[in-house]
């Protein structure tokens, strides 16, 4: 296949794996509080006929606290292993290119709808990461566009998002 | 016999050249929709049924069943090829189904999970066909507090001691639980952990979080080896699917115990997808192999797969013979017998013999003719995965996209969606397991739900799950399968006290 890349810059960590270790603990003790506060204020006891509507969701939240506290707990003591890369930075440089027009992708759908969105983004994958000739890009990226219309819009008549910012397919009339 | 004597007229009536043609359109259609994730089975057939108002209602339930029976076959087809679900019930298929198609062995988890299926459909359509009335009166026994025994058993029998650290693994589990109850709360009606956000109030959905967690987060994952999808090894052989009809009788007691599963979940409305999970947990369990599921076993493939089909199958049963609908798709599927004017209960039996009958043969029928068409595109669907990286992965993320919006009509899906596969990629290279998060994402609002029903009929005395025999065993059992591993690694230390 002449179109795959390996990436350079591996066993050049980009970030530890001790640090993430830590971070992820750290975010999932602030849902976990997050949780427990909001449940409490619901009503976290058991009552008359049963547990109220915070009750489950309080202890859920304080198991995450303390999970996740002894996560970073154990990560601090060194348990969870050395600062081994978490990744490298070639490799963050590949999930980042398929990440970031990913995101892109889905801002562009909710500002014109996902039809037109799906075909740029096909489009601009396939020449930028694929390095394919713009005929076949466009054409293979509005070629499934259409086809998801004609499936959806006629079809199955599941409307799809039409985009908040204006509908460039508003001629349609669909 | 009458049974048999009922069921040659209903293939008599059944195999008409029209009724046959529906068939074969019935089952590709129904694969396109499994394939399609977010487009369900029983989305599926809720929007094909208004081309049914023209067909006699015998012709229509066939090829709405023949949809039913594409989407159940097609939902494997994505999660092997691209560790996306199609369906919720082919969740479990992903964990050892998506491994063999890295290794090269997409042909054999595709042959594995189409017959599995079939063999699962199978047994539970014969079991319809014998056991109706026997099978219906059971259904009847079920309450809140047996759901929950049922949904409590499922949890016991897949969580186990799994590799890595145990608070992990509880932190992911508990975040399942955490992310099911967001939304309104069912038995109250107040809104529970939405900050104040309105979009919220929806809650988040299983396959919104699932399109994201393996599929997004898969795509990621593999960017960091370079652009290319590991499957690219994948042999396009016809031979592929008879080397491996030879390799899965190896497995028949497997399949057996799936079926069983299966067939129980579907009549006492479990559902398929629980169903998958508990066979997949119990395989991993008894099997000589089980501590190699998850990295690319044919049981592994074979257990949920068995289960899936006989749960989805047997769930029409409640539906025909008492009006209550097993799965959604049985929902809808009971909405169009309304509209038919036919009423489900004992009576059809009886009254539309005809109908009842012709549904069943198409059942055998339709799951044959659905191997047949499944099976003779398992090379041509593995060499899907021959696609360059650079131009599937793009269509891959449009139809996530596509997929996460249509379940509830939400663009805010879309960006959890997005969410979702950015968690999946850090949980991942973390250890954190995905599999108790999405069972607990799956289960959560359902067991809460039935536990808290519970409580309102008992007056909050949690001794009702012992109130009687069925759901006092059924709890037994969960509590078993809960500490067993516990028990047989303290035993099988104390047997061999010499190797310490």
């Amino acid at each position: 296949m002449s179109h795959d890349t390996h990436p350079e810059g591996t066993d050049d960590p980009a970030v530890g794996t001790l640090t993430m270790e830590l971070a992820v603990a750290a975010l999932l003790f602030t849902f976990g509080a997050a949780v427990a506060i909001s449940s409490f204020s619901l009503g976290a006891r058991w009552g008359d006929d049963g547990p109220q509507a915070g009750y489950f969701p309080f202890y859920i939240g304080v198991i995450i606290c303390i999970c996740s506290l002894v996560t970073f707990v154990q990560g601090i003591a060194g348990k969870l292993g050395g600062n081994r890369p978490f990744v490298d930075k070639g490799p963050l440089r590949q999930v980042m290119s398929v990440l970031v027009p990913a995101a892109v992708y889905v801002l562009l759908i909710q500002l014109i709808g996902i039809y037109v969105a799906s075909a740029v983004y096909i489009t601009f994958f396939m020449i930028w990461l694929g390095h394919y000739s713009w005929l076949k890009s466009i054409s293979l990226g509005v070629g499934v566009s259409v086809f998801a219309f004609l499936m959806f819009e006629i079809w199955f008549q599941v409307p799809l998002y039409k985009g908040s910012l204006f509908d460039p397919l508003s001629f349609l009339g669909y | 016999m009458e049974e048999i004597n009922a069921l040659f007229h209903g293939f008599a009536v059944a195999l008409t050249p029209f009724n046959m043609m529906l068939m074969f359109l019935g089952i590709t259609l129904g694969v396109i929709i499994g394939v399609l994730p977010g487009l369900g089975g029983a989305n599926g057939i809720a929007i094909l049924l208004p081309l049914t108002f023209t067909m006699p209602p015998t012709s229509a339930i066939i090829m709405l069943s023949c949809i039913y029976w594409g989407a159940l076959f097609g939902g494997a087809i994505t999660s092997v090829l691209f560790n996306i679900p199609g369906e919720p019930w082919s969740v479990a298929t992903t964990f050892d189904g998506y491994p063999m198609a890295q290794q090269g062995r997409a042909g054999e988890a595709l042959t594995a999970a189409f017959t599995s299926s079939f063999v699962g459909a199978f047994v539970a359509v014969v079991m319809i066909t014998f056991l109706a009335p026997l099978v219906a009166r059971f259904a009847l026994e079920f309450g809140p507090p047996e759901f929950f025994s049922v949904y409590f058993l499922t949890f016991c029998s897949f969580v186990g001691m799994g590799k890595g650290s145990p608070f992990k693994i509880i932190t992911a589990m508990m975040l399942g639980f955490a992310l099911a109850a967001v939304g309104m709360d069912t038995v109250t009606g107040q809104l529970r952990l939405n900050f104040g956000w309105t979009e919220l109030m929806r809650g988040f959905d299983f396959l919104v979080a699932v399109i994201g967690l393996f599929g997004i987060g898969e795509i990621l994952l593999s960017m960091e080896e370079g652009l290319s999808f590991q499957g690219r090894t994948a042999k396009i052989d016809p031979k592929i699917v008879f080397a491996t009809w030879k390799k899965l009788p190896r497995y028949w007691m497997t399949s057996v115990r799936s079926c069983l599963i299966g067939c129980w979940m579907g009549i006492t409305p479990g559902g398929a997808t629980p169903a998958s999970f508990m066979s997949y947990g119990v395989a991993k369990r008894m099997s000589r192999d089980g501590h190699k599921f998850g990295t690319g076993v044919l049981e592994g493939v074979v257990a949920p797969e068995t289960a899936a089909h006989a749960a989805g199958t047997s769930a029409l049963l409640p539906m025909l013979s008492l009006g209550i609908p097993g799965s959604p798709t049985a929902a809808v599927l009971l909405g169009g017998l309304l509209i038919w004017g036919l009423q489900p209960g004992p009576l059809l039996f009886v009254e539309k013999a005809d109908f009842v009958w012709g549904l069943i043969a198409s059942m055998y029928l339709g799951n044959i003719a659905g191997l047949i068409v499944v099976l003779t595109c398992v090379p041509l669907f593995a060499a899907i995965l021959r696609v360059p990286f650079s131009i599937i992965a793009p269509v891959i993320v449009v139809i996530c996209a596509i997929g996460a919006y249509t379940v509830h009509n939400a663009m805010l899906d879309i960006w959890f969606m997005l969410l979702f596969g950015v968690i999946g990629y850090v949980f991942k290279k973390l250890d954190y397991p995905m599999a108790p998060m999405v069972l607990a994402l799956v289960l959560g609002d359902r067991a809460e739900d039935s536990f808290r029903q519970a409580m309102l009929i008992s007056q909050g005395d949690v001794r009702v799950f012992f109130s009687n025999w069925l759901v006092g065993a059924i709890m037994t059992l969960g509590l078993i399968m809960l500490v067993w591993p516990v028990v047989s690694e303290f035993l099988a230390r104390r047997r061999t006290p010499v190797l310490t």
